[in-house]
């Protein structure tokens, strides 16, 4: 298992640099094509990302990090399972803590969204 | 006939809502209008098409050919179909239907809630992926097949740098040769289904000649392409970290060996359920289907239900696919407009009936040559997880049936929380009703199904009811 | 035909009746439990989980504070803790006639020994600052809490089994008769149930057996419109709950651990006891949301994901059926709880133990007397 692990680890961690166009280095899904579209900007934990004219939210996050929540019941974090409304795993929590479901919500300008679990003190006004 | 103002049915015109505008919706309003009735059309979705002529973003220039392949005359015929009914139609894109009761729909649009009385209600909803457990699937990076189509096909994207594509049914080898033709690294294609099986369903799959065609034809492409394509496979653990997601699969091959793949994407899948949870809230009389072991809401050979005034399908009822949907889809218009009184041409009917039983027969040959597979079930380790929305493991799962004594599947809900979570059961169900049956040692028929409850998708507590 | 003996039998299988089974078994007494499903699956099931004294009619206070006590025992005596947790309780009011009530309910409860703290204003919102601004007085009940109504039922049947109580699940009662010393009980599939002491606990169903044995009770059948929220950070400690003359504004929510947050009331729903079918309505959902933004504002964010509803027997007066029968020896009644009978489920059932067992119970049961609906025709003749 150790080696096989190694072996994992070796094929995917390249650099941390930028690709142009194709995807960012953290980011998990790979843009193919339809890349000649306009920058659409927002930001996930703070930091910016440029997603696409006419991307998902899910496909505009996960096009520049590997995930975009953390799983409630178990250590794992969470990247969406079925791009399709049905399975609701892709719910995020956007910085004014309201609730969007990734792969059915367009992306626009000025998204903030925080991909950690809500803060105890969330319900409070 | 007076023309249909939006929203507002025309004076003696039946209320007709359809919902999906999918292959099987759009064929269905296209036959309503035909005879002169203008439907409501609900979709949840942006836009139309469903899922298999899922559109691309507007701004997106791939041409049909290169998105739906052999398909791309029937998407664009479906596609430019609906574009001409629009304007005749009260079309309700962006709008989810949550519940309903005492024949109205209620529907919720930008988070304003309202309630569309009807005269018929057709259902149309679509299918989702059917998906078995494996140790590890709760990882990022595991996703269902249906959901590695969408990426590519809607957003140009793959679901990540090197893709292993696992589970059985056509849709595997639909998909997987999409992404070697758009460019994209798939590591594997490993089907569950052994080539045994589809020789035996050779005869059944034989009613749709061009249909089998082609899906030889995928594989032997996928072959081409050098892509490495195992069968009778059994899936053993989806490999990662809870930080990084999945970073491979381990497998055991035909001859029993085990077997690793690196990857850092996993498209997993067997084939469809259909999306039933509006049917049951419409209180519509259900029957286990044995060929696929799962609760099908009942129809007649026209779609309609067990209730009155209410009709389904398409691939919400019965998975038949695009073809059989766009069928199924007219069918129940017809069904819907012979209640109201019309007249329709046994001729046209009969017609579209033995096609329809070409489609079923096809069907069941599908579920034959690429089985669901049940058997697996008993073999997932303690600490696989079932539940994904509530983390239970089916450990947890065959504790409350031996010890508690839950041996149906509510009861089994009630105690474990499996079918608890946001998803209501659509990805654990199946495989929970397998797991019970297997630790109780009871036929999975007798497990029985999960009770849906209104809302179909999740509700903002925000949502406000539109004033009149 | 099978034909099986005990000391007593209890008709029907949910907290009620199970809780009993336990404490009669831990009292010697032989008991057979019958259920036409499953243990719990009714309105002991479906409810909301509220475990709470305050606002209820004071003389049941006694009660619900013997079932408190229990309640903070389960792991001990049925190695199950129900998930009860003591998070404390809030009523909650928007007018001050209500404000006015909790000062006068909170003097009156401290003699049955329920303490009560009252808050308003700034000290009301730092102590609860996710109260919404309408929200005028709180009354907290520090030992008060919540548990989960789906496991509760269960986990004291199998207790009952463990301690030797026979519990015949998916057994239909076709009819109940008493014939000379003893009640027997007959199956749809034939089986027959003897024992000299009959405890009905059936629930909304109820008043079908007693009105067999002469003593009809107006029961009517509603079924509460309950909600989940998808699970989120666990923040909100106390159950919630509106007090109000507006039945539409008397929402209620509990938080679990877990993250989800369970909401309930503002309206009865439809119940149908013969089918044994409740259902939610879709107008009720959205009343919910509406009172929800103003008990809760933050809530608002959150999507819920499933409703239910469940099958609950009230009586005309808010009171429960409980104690020995008016017309026959030997014949007991715990049913029609008005929807708030969860949380004295383990109280009924020690108490119920008692009674059946040495003829007498501590705890006061006049309140509950099934004879408060005799009518002069109904009422028999003080016979043995």
């Amino acid at each position: 298992m150790g080696q096989y692990t190694l072996f994992a680890v070796a094929v995917f961690s390249t650099h941390a640099e930028d690709d142009e166009g194709s995807n960012s280095m953290n980011g998990r899904f790979v843009r193919l094509g339809e890349t000649e579209r306009k920058t659409v900007r927002i930001r996930v934990d703070g930091k910016g990302v440029e997603a696409l004219a006419g991307d998902t939210l899910l496909v505009a996050m996960l096009c520049a990090v590997d995930h975009v929540r953390q799983s409630e019941f178990g250590n794992e974090v969470r990247a969406g399972f079925c791009l399709m409304g049905a399975c609701q795993d892709c719910w995020v929590w956007t910085a004014e803590g309201e609730r969007l479901r990734a792969c059915t919500t367009v992306v626009s300008e000025g998204l903030q969204i925080v991909t950690p679990q809500a803060e105890a003190q969330w319900a409070n006004l | 006939m007076g023309q249909p103002v939006m929203g507002r049915p025309v004076m003696g015109q039946p209320r007709v809502i359809i919902v999906g505008a999918g292959p099987a919706g759009v064929r269905c309003a296209q036959t309503l209008l035909a005879a002169g009735i203008s439907p409501t059309v609900i979709d949840e979705s942006r836009r139309d098409g469903g899922q298999i002529y899922r559109r691309q973003p507007e701004n997106f220039g791939r041409p049909y050919t290169k998105l739906y392949g052999t398909e791309a005359a029937r998407a664009e015929d479906l596609h430019t179909t609906f574009e001409r009914l629009r304007a005749q139609i009260d079309y309700r894109p962006n709008t989810l239907a949550w519940n309903v009761a005492e024949r109205k729909l209620h529907i919720v649009h930008e988070g304003h809630a309202s309630a569309l009385p009807y005269d018929a209600l057709i259902l149309c909803p679509g299918a989702t992926d059917r998906l078995m457990p494996v140790k590890g699937w709760q990882l990022a990076g595991t996703y269902s097949l249906g959901a590695s189509q969408i990426a590519l096909k809607s957003q140009a994207v793959s679901i990540g740098r090197k893709v292993v594509f696992m589970g059985s049914g056509p849709l595997l080898y639909l998909v997987a040769s999409q992404y070697a033709q758009a460019g994209a690294q798939v590591a594997a294609v490993l089907d569950t289904s052994k080539f045994g099986q589809r020789l035996r369903a050779l005869p059944k799959l034989l009613a749709r000649p061009d249909v089998l065609k082609k899906g030889a034809a995928l594989v032997s492409s996928l072959k081409k392409a050098g892509v490495a394509v195992m069968n009778g496979i059994e899936p053993l653990e989806i490999v990662g970290t809870d930080a990084a997601g999945v970073q491979g699969v381990k497998y055991r091959d035909a001859s029993g060996r085990e077997q690793q793949i690196v990857c850092d994407a996993v498209a997993l899948g067997y084939h469809l359920r259909p999306e039933t949870q509006l049917a049951d809230l419409a209180r519509c009389a259900f029957r286990f289907d044995e060929p696929t072991r799962q609760w099908l809401p009942q129809i007649d050979e026209l779609g309609r239900s067990s209730e009155a005034a209410v009709y389904l399908a398409g691939d919400g009822v019965r998975v038949l696919g695009a073809d059989g949907a766009e069928l199924a889809g007219r069918l129940a218009a017809y069904a819907a407009l012979s209640d109201f009184g019309h007249t329709i041409a046994a001729s046209t009917l009969d017609e579209l009936k033995r096609q329809q039983q070409k489609m079923d027969r096809f069907r069941l040959g599908l579920v034959e040559a690429f089985p669901w597979p049940a058997a697996q079930a008993a073999r997932l380790s303690d600490d696989t997880v079932v539940c994904r929305c509530e983390g239970i493991t089916v450990g947890e799962l065959r504790r409350v049936t031996r010890d508690e004594g839950a041996c149906e599947a509510n009861r089994a809900k009630a105690f474990s929380r499996v079918g608890m979570g946001r998803c209501q059961g659509r990805y654990c169900g199946h495989a929970a009703a397998e797991i019970i049956a297997d630790a109780a040692g009871v036929p999975v028929e007798m497990v029985g199904r999960l009770r849906g409850q209104a809302p179909v998708k999740p509700l903002s507590i925000a949502t406000v009811e539109e004033v009149e | 035909m099978s034909r099986s003996q005990a000391d007593v039998i209890i008709v029907g299988g949910g907290i009620m009746g199970a809780a009993t089974a336990f404490f009669l078994r831990q009292r010697g007494r032989s008991v057979i439990l019958l259920e036409r499903g499953l243990v719990g699956q009714q309105a002991s099931g479906t409810n909301f989980g509220n475990v709470r004294r305050q606002g209820r009619f004071l003389p049941q206070l006694p009660l619900a504070n013997r079932s408190r006590e229990i309640w903070g025992k389960l792991p001990e005596l049925i190695q199950h803790d129900a998930e009860f947790l003591m998070s404390g309780h809030i009523r909650v009011c928007y007018r001050e006639e209500q404000a006015d009530q909790f000062e006068v309910y909170a003097k009156e409860a401290s003699q049955y020994g329920l303490k009560l703290d009252l808050f308003r204003g700034a000290e009301m919102k730092a102590r609860f600052p996710f109260l919404g601004p309408e929200v005028l007085s709180a009354s907290y009940s520090e030992k008060d809490g919540h548990a989960n109504p789906r496991l509760a039922a269960p986990a004291f049947g199998r207790a009952a089994a463990r301690l030797g109580a026979q519990i015949a699940e998916n057994t239909e009662i076709a009819t109940v008769e008493k014939e000379g010393a003893e009640f027997r009980a007959t199956s749809t599939d034939g089986r027959t149930f003897h024992a000299p002491q009959l405890l009905v606990t059936a629930g909304a169903w109820g008043s079908l057996l007693s009105e067999q044995f002469g003593e009809p009770v107006p029961i009517a059948v509603h079924g509460p419109q309950m909600a989940v929220t998808e699970p989120t950070t666990y923040g909100i400690l106390p159950v919630v709950g509106v007090s109000s003359p507006h039945i539409e504004e008397v929402l209620y929510f509990r938080q679990i651990t877990r993250g989800n947050i369970v909401i309930g009331g503002c309206a009865r729903g439809p119940a149908y006891p013969d089918v044994r079918r409740a259902y939610v309505l879709p107008q009720n959902t959205l009343l919910q949301f509406r009172q929800m933004h103003r008990l809760a504002p933050a809530l608002s964010k959150l999507n819920i994901i499933r409703v239910w509803s469940g099958i609950e027997g009230y009586m005309p007066d808010d009171r429960p059926i409980m104690g020995a029968s008016g017309n026959v020896s030997g014949l007991y009644y715990a049913f029609g709880f008005c929807g708030h009978g969860f949380q004295l489920g383990p109280g009924v059932g020690d108490t119920m133990a008692e009674l059946m067992d040495t003829g007498a119970t501590s705890t006061p049961l006049e309140p509950f007397d099934i004879r408060r609906f005799a009518t002069v025709a109904t009422r028999a003749p003080q016979a043995a």
